[in-house]
């Protein structure tokens, strides 16, 4: 033991602030949190310390799972939901990767005014995302949104943008890639500085075409910062909740799991705390199969993360 | 180590001006067009709201929107002059608790990133793995466990209490992001400064911290933009009281239930970027090189 911390006690000492914030702030909320996906706690059974109430919710085992995963419409559509939240994650992360990409590989040339063009394109990310949720809320707007008059002026239709149809996740998909390309662009334009400039001139010399370098020398450069950056974007974007919910409202064309959870625990009057935790630990447990299944999937490539 | 990379960059660099002088004007054209339409449709959303702010509320709902339509600075003088609500209250809120996660999640997450980095020690592997999983866990459904944990450590309604919980958020990605830069300093640095005499901690401060710079800018500006504009957590956790309100909670007094008074959200809003896009310009030119190191080796 003496020789354990002898050994260890500045590492120890040195990761023991994190560890306590994330032990006291996540793991023991996280742990209640499971513990109330077993009851039917909600806004007017839990203990309120102001009116000096005890709890009196109950443990109700299983009950919400299967009320959610039945999929009825009073929790949620579970499935439906699912289905719509895998749609809006895969089309974020794809614009998100290919449009960063894209630029990336633009600003990665010897171009008049970079670093000019660079700060534009990364002040979407610099903006709060309530913010712009507010502008884009204001620029979709049926009757007085821009783009709508924009659409008009060219002869277009124009859709009622965030009414109840499927416009509602086109539009909240345009506004969460707008906000998501700038950190693609960012990491990928790192990852494209390091990829040594004489693996573009060896391929050169060997006759190959434009494609070629990018398909052979490029990508496999990126492959490490892309497969984290892809990871860390589909478990973002499947939890992202500020843009729906600013953009959209609760409407249910535009749902995806995590804001039902957040409509669940804020809205009406009875704020059930209950399902909203079940569907917490529900989007937990599909992105913990995600997230193995891509470690083996990189794991076969022959790279551990 | 830093011989090969500057010779490497010298490579680079005439390889690529080799390139340039080999492009058509035609490409030339494409290559700027594309970035002009790239770089208009990312700054157009500002651009608007900055047009609508000047707008009185009356004018900013017309159907066909103008770039000019009876523009002034009420708007701004009149959130300024806190008619709405203590704009400027809300203001030294947001700015203090952002200063604060900032500095305490960094300070926090370069530690640990630096003894993920240097150290082989049991539990490494666990505690990387919880921080991503900590990611995957919608945490703002905590709200209600979080309240009571604050209670108890007597922290609820206070801005200490908010700054922790905006740590919980920010940690994780940080700690990764600086582990991979403190991947990329070469660990003979760290033996230089033992062989003199500095302890594991001087070594850490004293020379790989002030060698970490773009890690620490880009780590920086993520906290700060994750405590300047969160919503959820602020909204729950600080007390209803008008002066205690961060930017992000108090804007929605600008937003009633049928009716939005967009011109003086927009003035509120320019109001709420502008410190935003300062700290964005300080760091910037760190942002891709730190961003890079980070996510190559994490």
């Amino acid at each position: 033991m003496r020789r354990f911390l002898d050994r260890y006690w500045y590492a120890y000492a040195m990761v023991l602030p994190v560890v306590a914030v994330i032990a006291v702030l996540v793991l023991y909320p996280l742990a209640q949190g499971v513990f109330f996906t077993f009851t039917n706690i909600n806004e007017g059974n839990i203990a309120n310390p102001v009116l000096d109430r005890p709890a009196s919710y109950d443990v109700v085992g299983f009950e919400n799972y299967l009320n959610v995963l039945s999929g009825g419409e009073s929790y949620g559509a579970f499935w439906g939901t699912l289905v719509r939240t895998l749609i809006w994650t895969f089309a974020c992360v794809f614009f998100h990767y290919t449009i960063g990409l894209g630029l990336a590989l633009l600003l990665n040339r010897q171009v008049r005014g970079r670093s000019f063009y660079r700060v534009l394109l990364i002040l979407p990310w610099a903006v709060p995302a309530f913010i712009s949720a507010f502008a884009w809320k204001y620029m979709f707007n049926a009757q007085y949104g821009i783009i709508n008059q924009v659409l008009r002026s060219v002869g277009l239709p124009d859709p009622v943008w965030l009414g109840q149809n499927n416009w509602a996740l086109v539009s909240v998909v345009i506004v969460n890639v707008w906000l998501g390309v700038p950190f693609m662009m960012v990491a990928l334009l790192g990852g494209l500085q390091s990829i040594p400039g004489d693996l573009y001139e060896a391929a050169e010399m060997d006759g190959a075409t434009p494609w070629q370098r990018f398909r052979h020398v490029t990508l496999p450069g990126l492959r490490s910062v892309s497969s984290t950056v892809i990871l860390l974007g589909i478990i973002w974007t499947f939890n992202m909740f500020p843009v729906i919910y600013l953009v959209a409202g609760p409407n249910p064309n535009a749902r995806i799991l995590v804001t039902y959870a957040f409509e669940r625990f804020f809205s009406g009057a009875s704020r059930d705390y209950a399902i909203a935790s079940t569907y917490g630990v529900l989007i937990l447990s599909v992105l913990l199969v995600f997230a193995a299944a891509y470690r083996r999937a990189l794991r076969k490539q022959g790279e551990v993360w | 180590m830093t011989l090969d990379a500057s010779s490497l960059k010298v490579v680079q660099a005439t390889d690529r001006r080799l390139r340039r002088a080999e492009r058509s004007a035609g490409a030339s054209v494409l290559l700027h067009g594309a970035l002009i339409v790239a770089s208009i449709i990312a700054v157009f959303p500002i651009f608007w709201v900055f047009v609508t702010s000047l707008k009185p509320d009356a004018r900013a709902v017309e159907p066909t929107p103008k770039l000019w339509n009876e523009s002034s600075l009420d708007n701004y003088s009149r959130v300024l002059a806190g008619e709405k609500g203590d704009f400027l209250a809300w203001f030294g809120n947001s700015v203090l608790i952002a200063l604060m996660t900032t500095v305490l999640g960094v300070f926090i997450s370069a530690t640990a990133g630096y003894a993920a980095s240097r150290f082989r020690f049991p539990g490494k592997r666990g505690l990387m793995m919880s921080f991503l999983l900590v990611q995957m866990f919608p945490f703002a459904v905590l709200i209600v466990p979080l309240y009571n944990i604050l209670i108890a450590l007597g922290l609820n309604g206070t801005s200490i209490g908010l700054v922790l919980v905006y740590c919980t958020t920010a940690v994780p990605f940080c700690t990764y992001m600086l582990k991979g830069y403190f991947d990329t300093v070469p660990a003979d640095i760290d033996e230089a400064g033992r062989v003199d005499g500095l302890s594991p901690f001087g070594v850490f401060w004293r020379l790989i911290l002030p060698l970490a710079k773009p890690g620490l800018a880009v780590t920086s500006f993520y906290a700060f933009l994750t405590a300047w504009g969160e919503v959820a957590f602020a909204s729950a956790f600080l007390s209803a009281a008008d002066e205690s309100k961060t930017l992000a909670v108090g804007l929605q007094v600008f937003v009633q239930q049928n009716r939005t008074e967009w011109g003086h959200l927009a003035a509120a809003s320019i109001l709420v970027a502008i410190p935003a896009i300062i700290v964005f310009y300080l760091v910037q030119r760190f942002l891709v090189t730190g961003l890079a190191s980070g996510a190559v080796k994490g």
